[in-house]
């Protein structure tokens, strides 16, 4: 087995409301959406109108710029609205599922069988390709790319995770099969990147066709970009794919029952959940049902598709982003703290140890969304760097993105960073700055003068 | 506290845009914010934040200056009552208020006309005040004489303001320290008041010296032979009185003891860089070690190098001037490199020219200048390897 690294720079996050490995039952969900918002840099054409009635795979929208790409109905039944905003745009197609979930037939085959070609041809077709992401700008992979390498991260050490492990349980056949089909796509290894002391399971160990990677540490160790700067980090011109584990199995349930089967287990947590736990059910989901009767009811509360660091905010009766396993609830926070700043602050929650909650290191946190302050210019330094565990300078490469300049973008590492990977930083800001947003911002000026 | 929100809630509107006060609004808000941290909650990227502000760690630094303040109200009684003799038939609480009423009225000035200006700048921009001056209005006393005429002192105070940050468009955007900016600005025009032996000590008996110790250590270098060293017996050889700050000197930077408790204070909150302050140290220590090796005059020769970190501004500048995000260097090597250099030239200064005694306070405004060049260079490191990597791999 290869060498374990450990990853120093970065920060565990303890919050109160860690789900527990049991898979409890909800209501099933009636009615499903495909946000494109969930995709960066997409502009959606669709292909269905509303009333038109779909088959679990069949394509709701596809990419007006690749039209390979196709995004499809994660259940069948009826389109029942396209909810749009400002400009038309489209926020989000609605469907209504039938009792009973009926299948497109796609074809069924052992990917090692297959060539590289119609591996693709497949996942395109199916939608499934949507899962496949690529680096640098954390976007969806192009069709005709072959990537350097392509790189799964089997363990999420974000704030409240849902556990990889336990959400592949029973998949092992499923997930071994989409490992196989992602192989066929490169010229590279296929990296399976695991944590020693998270990853318990056999699932992980036993798989077959990977190269395996070890790293252990603190938060963004999970995350699949800090993984790839340390095993081969991204260069101007170079293209790696990525992908989650719980995708890997929609690919090879694609190919082991010839269908779009995205059913998934997701993590309910949080501080405000009574009690946190798994449940199944299926991507793009109304988290209603999933919500009815589990949330503590005393104060304001926020819904997030993901965690804390990443996640969106959504309704209570919204619906779960495309790529998310697990929803937080957290307190809102919106209300006014008598001369908060100056407080001893056992309950708050700091990097640095200003408060004196930095004698209690083990405790659990009740965080809400509050900002803790108001935005201000750049006065700390090296906030940034403590929480990034990268051979890049944080603060000098948010700062190039301020001014626009791409050059000196391209020079800091643009290509190497995914707006996750810089949350860290956006959550110990003293200055509260937008680190997420910016480093998109960043991303999509290079897409823009790149191409 | 309830009433107090619901007064505040009820006041809001008259200072919001179309109310009555509605161009005080930077103002209401810098109180309001300052009683109660705002309900704003985060709308977008990570969700939950950090329980850290700028109110916060602004605090922290002034608390950290808290020992140094103390101390000075000590020493300021302290040095008076000494200088008339009367030390000893002058019980502590007197020395104390003694302290006291002398330094009050100083943090006062610096206080009420830098928040005044930051304020009206607020005011006229549109912006929200920003907090940094509440450390900066208490650098300022601390590093003042305590003979200083409080309109020098607001002269200065408000000099540092305007040209020292204002001008470069508020806290965060300045390129000098803006309290060092004061003290250069009072130091260049008003020498009288900032250097020779009457200024350091209250209302001082004429008879007595009230010479800092760098003052007589600049005269070792016209000393020779035997009168040096019996020099240096009479004048500096008190290292402990030096240490802990039982001598004449600004109000905050005598005790090398308060103002290692402040240092304790920053590094462990993580708020100042302990990188900076401990490589001043280092440079400092260096230098002082270069001077005894190639010796030249007694004040090479003489004064060992770990006593220039006690003597004079050394250890206020390392800890508290030095230690300026905003200005100082803003890479983790930079931050070595850049505390280096300050010590090391501000005992280089310091001995080499005796029309300057304080050289900590122009060495740091001189790294101020040229952090964002080491910076450059550590950047440029940063993306060399980069482009080396592409090479490689090509």
């Amino acid at each position: 087995m290869s060498e374990v690294k450990k990853i120093k720079k970065g920060l565990d996050i303890k919050l109160a409301g860690k789900a527990e490995k049991v898979l409890e039952k909800a209501d099933r969900s009636e009615t499903y959406a495909i946000k494109p918002s969930n995709f960066p840099g997409l502009t959606p054409k669709l292909k269905v109108k509303v009333d038109a009635e779909v088959k679990a795979g069949d394509s709701l929208f596809f990419d007006k710029y690749c039209p390979e790409i196709n995004f499809a109905s994660p259940v069948s039944g009826k389109v029942i609205a396209v909810n749009r905003g400002e400009r038309r745009r489209i926020l989000e197609v609605v469907i209504q599922a039938d009792a009973e979930i009926q299948y497109q037939e796609f074809k069924k085959a052992d990917p090692k069988g297959l060539s590289r070609e119609e591996i693709k041809e497949e996942l395109l077709k199916s939608g499934l390709w949507a899962f496949v992401r690529q680096r640098p700008y954390d976007v969806i992979a192009k069709p005709k790319d072959t990537p350097k390498a392509i790189f799964v991260s089997a363990f999420d050490t974000a704030p409240l995770a849902a556990d990889i492990d336990f959400l592949l349980e029973n998949e092992a056949e499923a997930f071994q099969a989409g490992l196989d089909a992602l192989a066929k796509l490169t010229d590279g290894k296929l990296y399976l990147n695991t944590n020693p002391n998270i990853n318990q399971t056999k699932i992980f160990s036993e798989a077959k066709n990977v190269e395996v990677r070890q790293f252990t540490g603190v938060h963004p160790a999970g995350n699949v970009g800090v993984q790839i700067s340390h095993i081969s980090p991204m260069n101007k011109g170079e293209i790696a794919w990525v992908i989650r584990p719980q995708e890997v199995v929609f690919i090879g349930r694609l190919f082991t029952k010839g269908i779009y089967d995205v059913s998934r287990k997701i993590a309910l947590c949080g501080s405000e959940v009574k009690t946190p736990c798994y449940f199944e059910t299926i991507l793009g989901a109304s988290v209603r049902n999933i919500l009815k009767g589990k949330l503590k009811d005393d104060e304001k509360i926020r819904v997030i598709s993901g965690n804390v660091l990443t996640g969106e905010q959504i309704t209570e009766d919204g619906f779960l982003n495309f790529y998310d396993s697990q929803i937080t609830v957290i307190p809102e926070g919106d209300k006014f703290e008598f001369l908060g700043w100056a407080m001893p602050g056992l309950q708050k929650f700091s990097m640095s140890k200003t408060f004196f909650s930095w004698l209690t290191p083990n405790k659990e946190y009740r965080l809400d969304a509050n900002l803790h302050g108001e935005h201000r210019a750049f006065v700390m330094t090296g906030e940034y760097d403590k929480v990034l565990p990268m051979d890049v300078l944080p603060q000098q490469l948010i700062k190039s993105i301020m001014i626009e300049d791409i050059d000196q973008m391209e020079q800091l590492g643009i290509y190497e960073v995914a707006p996750e990977d810089l949350a860290l930083c956006e959550f110990v800001c003293t200055s509260k700055i937008n680190v997420q947003d910016l480093v998109r911002k960043g991303i999509d000026l290079m897409i823009k003068e790149m191409s | 506290m309830k009433a107090l929100r619901k007064f505040l809630d009820k006041k809001k509107p008259l200072f919001q845009k179309g109310g009555k006060f509605a161009k005080l609004q930077s103002s209401f808000e810098a109180f309001e914010t300052f009683l109660f941290v705002p309900d704003i909650t985060s709308h977008n990227g990570t969700h939950i934040k950090d329980a850290i502000d700028l109110k916060r760690t602004m605090s922290i630094v002034v608390m950290a200056l808290i020992p140094a303040l103390l101390f000075g109200i000590y020493n300021t009684g302290y040095q008076h009552f000494l200088s008339i003799g009367e030390l000893a038939n002058t019980d502590f609480l007197d020395i104390c208020i003694y302290g006291l009423i002398k330094i009050l009225p100083i943090i006062v000035v610096s206080y009420v006309v830098g928040l005044g200006i930051e304020f009206a700048f607020a005011q006229m921009r549109g912006h929200q005040v920003n907090e940094g001056f509440l450390v900066s209005g208490m650098l300022i006393p601390l590093i003042m004489p305590v003979g200083a005429p409080l309109w020098m002192v607001a002269v200065s105070t408000a000099f540092a303001v305007v040209i020292g940050k204002e001008v470069f468009g508020g806290t965060g955007m300045n390129i000098w320290n803006p309290a060092l900016i004061a003290r250069a600005f009072f130091f260049f025009a008003y020498p009288s008041k900032m250097s020779g032996d009457t200024v350091w000590i209250a209302e001082k008996a004429d008879s007595f010296s009230g010479a800092t110790p760098l003052a007589h250590a600049a005269n070792l270098v016209d000393v020779k032979g035997e009168a040096a060293l019996s020099f240096y017996q009479q004048h500096l050889a008190n290292a402990w009185d030096m240490f802990v700050g039982l001598i004449p000197g600004s109000i905050g930077e005598t005790s090398t003891i308060a103002i290692l408790i402040g240092a304790v204070i920053l590094i462990v909150t993580g708020i100042g860089s302990w990188k900076i302050i401990v490589s001043v140290f280092a440079g400092g220590y260096v230098m002082g070690l270069l001077f005894n090796l190639i010796g030249g005059n007694a004040y090479m020769e003489l004064i060992p190098a770990w006593q220039h970190l006690i003597m004079g501004g050394f250890a206020f500048g390392a800890v508290f001037m030095a230690t300026d995000p905003v200005s100082g260097a803003q890479t983790a090597r930079g931050k070595i490199i850049y505390g280096f250099l300050i010590g090391f030239l501000a005992v280089l200064i310091r001995v080499m020219n005796a029309g300057f005694p304080e050289a900590m306070m122009l060495s740091i405004l001189f790294m101020n200048t040229f952090a964002p060049l080491i910076d450059h260079y550590v950047v440029q490191s940063n993306i060399k390897r980069r482009l080396k990597r592409v090479k490689v791999s090509a």
